[in-house]
């Protein structure tokens, strides 16, 4: 089920032993639970709680997410090409609701 | 009811006296307790790690943060995690970002949220135990008007 | 994190007694200075102006992706933009740069949100989307954003000059609780600090824009309307025609100026 539109910007090919810079885009409000709406009524916390990257099947790069991570989170890191592959992405939010991208990656050499 | 001048000469001590906190020694706050809680108590080095935030910050809505540390990222020396924490923040813990070997490098960027100016504080954990930590201090600016909407 | 409204009229109350204290004649009838109005996009500091000119970590571009899809999302009628347009990026480059513009079927000027919504209801059967609701944020941040780059170039004259004017009226009228007209800060001060910002221009042409301050998109019309509540005027309601006629106005200012779309503002 997916949250809300997602972004990943990663190269569609590496050499192997490469380093290579992912960046994640996610849009989600991540509503911190300490704002007020225009009544003064507490806006409840609703927040992305976990992202989680594998590679080929392997947890590669995981951030715990807590109110305190601006809204539409943004997430810069890097993985080290192995093999050729899929990588997935997957949000989480404080429900469980989860958001799941997936980038093939090609590595040589 | 003090006068307006020994209120104004109060305030000035008070302000005057968290001037005079040594840099790199913590008062005894939120961020301290949030590292003690990862630590355990074990000492926090300095050095290995750098903190990049803004000394000052347009909006506390969104600040751009890197935090570096040296290390070969091999499975023998690595970093296992990059914890950031804030001082003044109503939750110390910002995030956490989970590494190890595969990163290849130690580097990562996230926007983060800052209710007022004050010290942020990057922790990173290393598989062999140690602790490294870099703090910097921002002033963070509010907009000029509040929207209402 | 723990805002409050005061300072804002605080804020402008400061800005006010400057004005009337000693500020040299001031008039709520001001003339543009010397130096043409800029993009608030000069204002920004190096690490939000980075973050608007990556295309990937610009949040804003997270509704152009929406919009894009909506683009070809088919309606009841099986239509979508498309079956008119075709591709965006050929069909609606330089369009956002002629906007608010009158359509004489309603005999008033209209922008583009009011556009892409007669759009539906004229040409594909379905209902307007609500003002300021995601779908309208996205699909009109799309059709902007295919003007990204060009020049400003309303038509302020002809069957738009009577609106035109009441615009200039609106931003030279002082107005609220505060009783500031927009040009006293915008064109007066600009350039200026209002507490932490720069007072910018006021020219908008980054609309919709990925505000801070609201941590998501936004119309023209949602900042014209805090404009308003900074001033403690009434808030007209999103699409007003005084909204329009303003746009109109600012859009004439910001002739030559390039279309920013999504910018990011504090």
């Amino acid at each position: 089920m997916a949250l809300a539109p997602a972004r990943i910007a990663m190269p569609a090919e590496a050499r192997k032993g490469d380093i290579i810079e992912i960046k994640a885009l996610i849009r989600h409000p991540m509503e911190t639970g300490y704002r007020a709406d225009a009544r003064g009524q507490s806006i409840p916390r609703d927040i992305i709680e976990s992202f989680v990257v594998t590679y080929a099947g392997v947890e590669v790069f995981r951030m715990e997410l807590n109110p305190g991570i601006s809204a539409n989170p943004y997430v810069v890191f890097s993985t080290v090409a192995t093999e050729t592959g899929e990588l997935v992405f997957t949000w989480t939010d404080q429900k469980g609701a989860a958001t799941v991208e997936r980038k093939q990656i090609t590595v040589t050499g | 009811m003090p006068t307006r001048r020994e209120m104004m000469i109060g305030g000035a001590a008070i302000a005057a006296a968290s001037l005079l906190d040594a840099p790199g020694v913590l008062a005894d706050n939120q961020i301290e307790a949030a590292i003690r809680q990862r630590t355990g108590g074990a000492a926090v080095h300095s050095g290995r790690v750098t903190l990049g935030i803004p000394q000052i910050a347009e909006n506390g809505l969104a600040v751009f943060t890197t935090v570096e540390v040296e290390s070969p990222m091999t499975a023998g020396e690595h970093v296992k995690a990059i914890h950031l924490l804030s001082e003044k923040n109503p939750i110390p813990h910002i995030t956490t970002f989970w590494l190890g070997p595969r990163a290849g490098r130690a580097r990562v960027s996230t926007n983060i949220r800052l209710a007022a100016s004050q010290k942020v504080v990057a922790l990173a954990e290393m598989n062999d135990g140690s602790f490294w930590a870099d703090e910097k201090s921002i002033v963070v600016t509010i907009a000029a008007c509040i929207d209402g909407g | 994190m723990a805002r409050e409204r005061s300072e804002c009229v605080s804020a402008l109350s400061a800005a006010m007694l400057l004005l009337l204290a000693g500020w040299p004649g001031a008039p709520a009838q001001a003339e543009e200075p010397a130096s043409a109005p800029t993009s608030g996009t000069s204002l920004l500091s190096p690490d939000l102006k980075a973050m608007q000119d990556d295309d990937f970590a610009n949040p804003g571009m997270l509704w152009i992706g929406e919009g894009e899809k909506l683009w070809q999302a088919k309606s009841a009628s099986g239509k979508d933009c498309a079956s008119c347009h075709d591709d965006a990026a050929k069909s609606m480059k330089g369009v956002a740069a002629r906007y608010p513009a009158v359509d004489t079927e309603a005999g008033k000027p209209v922008n583009l949100e009011q556009r892409i919504n007669f759009c539906r209801t004229r040409h594909m059967g379905e209902q307007p989307f609500a003002y300021e609701s995601g779908d309208l944020l996205s699909l009109t941040a799309y059709v902007a954003y295919q003007s990204r780059g060009l020049p400003m170039n309303v038509e302020t004259g002809g069957a738009a000059a009577p609106f035109f004017e009441r615009g200039k009226a609106l931003f030279t009228m002082r107005q609220g609780q505060l009783n500031l007209a927009c040009s006293q800060c915008h064109v007066d001060l600009a350039g200026r600090r209002l507490r932490g910002d720069i007072i910018s221009h006021g020219v908008g042409v980054g609309y919709p824009v990925y505000r801070l301050e609201w941590q998501g998109l936004g119309s023209l019309h949602r900042r014209l309307r805090s404009c308003s509540f900074g001033v403690r005027a009434v808030q007209n309601d999103y699409g007003a025609d005084d909204y329009v006629n303003l746009e109109l106005y600012l859009a004439g200012r910001a002739r030559g100026l390039p279309i920013d779309t999504p910018a990011i503002r504090k």
